[in-house]
């Protein structure tokens, strides 16, 4: 399967089944549109007026060799051969866990998934115990695997700060006994942070997700504090102060797009030029109809805002300026393997959360719906039946996955995101279809856009 | 070649052969927690 597209200038076709990415010439790219489900064995003598009113004859054959040399060494019309792969997924050792140590927040954020932070169960916040016997659960899950990773997520976690340091003692006081790697992040709304924070989340945590939407006026529409102020001015000094003292270890600024920012590429180029390099911009989810939910009709607005972003991140990237766009970010030389593309995240299966009571879910967006219970880490048993569910569900067993070309780049779709809005885990949300596969066109339009001129004539 | 640049190699059928170790990070812990793009990870391997 072959996906071509031109934007912003560049021909692109995507190989599906290699997972080769070329950018083409005109002639090549016209005429790849012309034998999309495969070559011929030669030119053919006549061709449509099109071509031939456009591209000398000489120079069509010239092309047509180039598209048949990539066609045989595998880059081109590849087989999507890889489903065998996908029948032979089983379950697999835990080794990522969202640990909710706090179902409570101190903001009131309208578009919040967790029902401002509760996820409707009321505030709880986890104990010292039951987060040791989280980490417990985890190494005794893990089989063979060395690296754990624990996200302390919320609500806001440093609502529950004692818990968060004392998980990370825990942990840290086990791992060589065990042989375990422990890599902590957290995910923080930054209202909470202080020197002594900052510290020990710059010294203990590999990643660090900091909630921080973009512009101020942006920001504070949504990201309100109990008394209905906006939380901006707070937190933008202490990110920045706690990006600034990281030391080059890894972090996203990261925020959420609605109805109402469209014009979210300002909010990217905002958080750009307030100092930071990392950052994550994301299409709001819910699944309840509001005035500033995400709907069809506001794809081509959002397609032409990702547009701009991508010329935006191209011209700062040749003027020598660093800025990483999560969802723009391919990673060419280092790239997940393909049984990791086939089923992506791997919630439910690899990857669980863990309520302050101890509830084990698929992955904190399963939160508080009780038919997707796994389990508790007090109890031995857990809900193999619903384990294996998610550990097959994957990019084959996902019909309308099965046939599309960007299938390996986003393994299927957020496996909660398609329950919320579809139903199932294995019925993909087709708006969120939409936006990645326009964001994948622009990650690999820029990839061609910033390759060395010498590789670009070769 | 003249007409045609490749971006990025023909890396899936290998990496199905080296890759499956499980080490890496779950894409969902990365940045997002809400959303599906996992080509952005990195291999634990590289």
């Amino acid at each position: 399967m072959v996906h071509t597209y031109q934007l912003n200038g560049y021909f692109i076709a995507v190989d599906t089944g290699s997972g080769a990415v070329h950018k083409l010439d005109e002639c090549s790219f016209e005429l790849l549109n012309l034998f999309k489900d495969g070559l011929p064995r030669r030119l053919p003598p006549v061709l449509p007026s099109n071509l031939t009113e456009k591209f000398e004859r000489e120079l069509l054959e010239e092309a047509f060799g180039e598209l048949g040399s990539l066609s045989e060494n595998g880059s081109l019309f590849a087989a999507d051969d890889h489903s065998a792969f996908a029948c032979s997924l089983k379950l697999s050792p835990v080794k990522s866990m969202c640990l909710n140590v706090a179902h409570a927040c101190n903001l009131r954020c309208d578009y919040c998934f967790a029902s401002q932070g509760d996820f409707g169960g009321g505030i709880k916040l986890m104990t010292a115990e039951t987060a040791s016997r989280a980490i417990d659960f985890m190494v005794k899950e893990s089989g063979e695997r060395h690296n754990l990773e624990v996200d302390f997520f919320g609500g806001e976690p440093l609502m529950n700060f004692d818990v968060v340091k004392n998980t990370v003692l825990y942990a840290r006081s086990i791992e060589k006994t065990k042989q375990k790697n422990f890599r902590f992040t957290i995910t923080t709304n930054g209202m909470l942070l202080d020197d002594e924070k900052i510290s020990f989340i710059n010294k203990e945590m590999s990643n660090v997700v900091l909630s921080i939407d973009g512009r101020k006026e942006v920001h504070d529409r949504f990201r309100t504090c109990a008394d209905g102020s906006g939380s901006y001015e707070r937190i933008m000094p202490l990110f920045q102060k706690l990006v600034r003292e990281r030391g080059g270890k890894d972090y996203y600024v990261r925020g959420t797009f609605t109805r109402k920012n469209l014009d979210f590429s300002a909010d990217v180029l905002h958080l750009y030029e307030a100092g930071f390099e990392q950052i994550s911009i994301e299409p709001a989810v819910s699944a309840q109809v509001t005035d500033y939910s995400i709907d069809e009709s506001c794809l081509p607005r959002i397609f032409d805002e990702y547009e701009i972003l991508a010329r935006e991140i191209i011209q700062i990237r040749r003027g020598g300026g660093h800025i990483n766009y999560f969802h723009f970010m391919i990673e060419p030389d280092s790239e997940p393997c393909l049984l990791k593309r086939l089923r992506g995240c791997s919630c439910g299966n690899e990857y669980v959360a863990v309520t302050p009571e101890g509830d084990i879910y698929p992955c904190h967006q399963f939160v508080g719906i009780d038919s997707f219970v796994i389990g508790n880490i007090s109890k031995d048993e857990l809900n193999t039946a619903l384990r294996e569910k998610f550990a097959t569900a994957n990019v084959f067993s996902k019909e309308r996955c099965s046939s599309c070309w960007a299938k390996y780049y986003c393994s299927g779709g957020c496996n909660a995101n398609n329950y919320a809005f579809c139903g199932s885990i294995t019925q993909p949300h087709p708006i969120s279809c939409e936006m990645e596969k326009k964001r994948l066109e622009c990650a690999f339009m820029i990839q061609a856009a910033l390759m060395p001129a010498d590789i670009q004539d070769g | 070649m003249k007409h045609v640049t490749t971006v990025k190699k023909a890396s899936l059928k290998q990496s199905a052969k080296t890759g499956g170790c499980g080490e890496c990070q779950a894409s969902c812990q990365s940045a997002c927690k809400t959303s599906c793009t996992v080509a952005n990870q990195k291999c634990e391997k590289h």
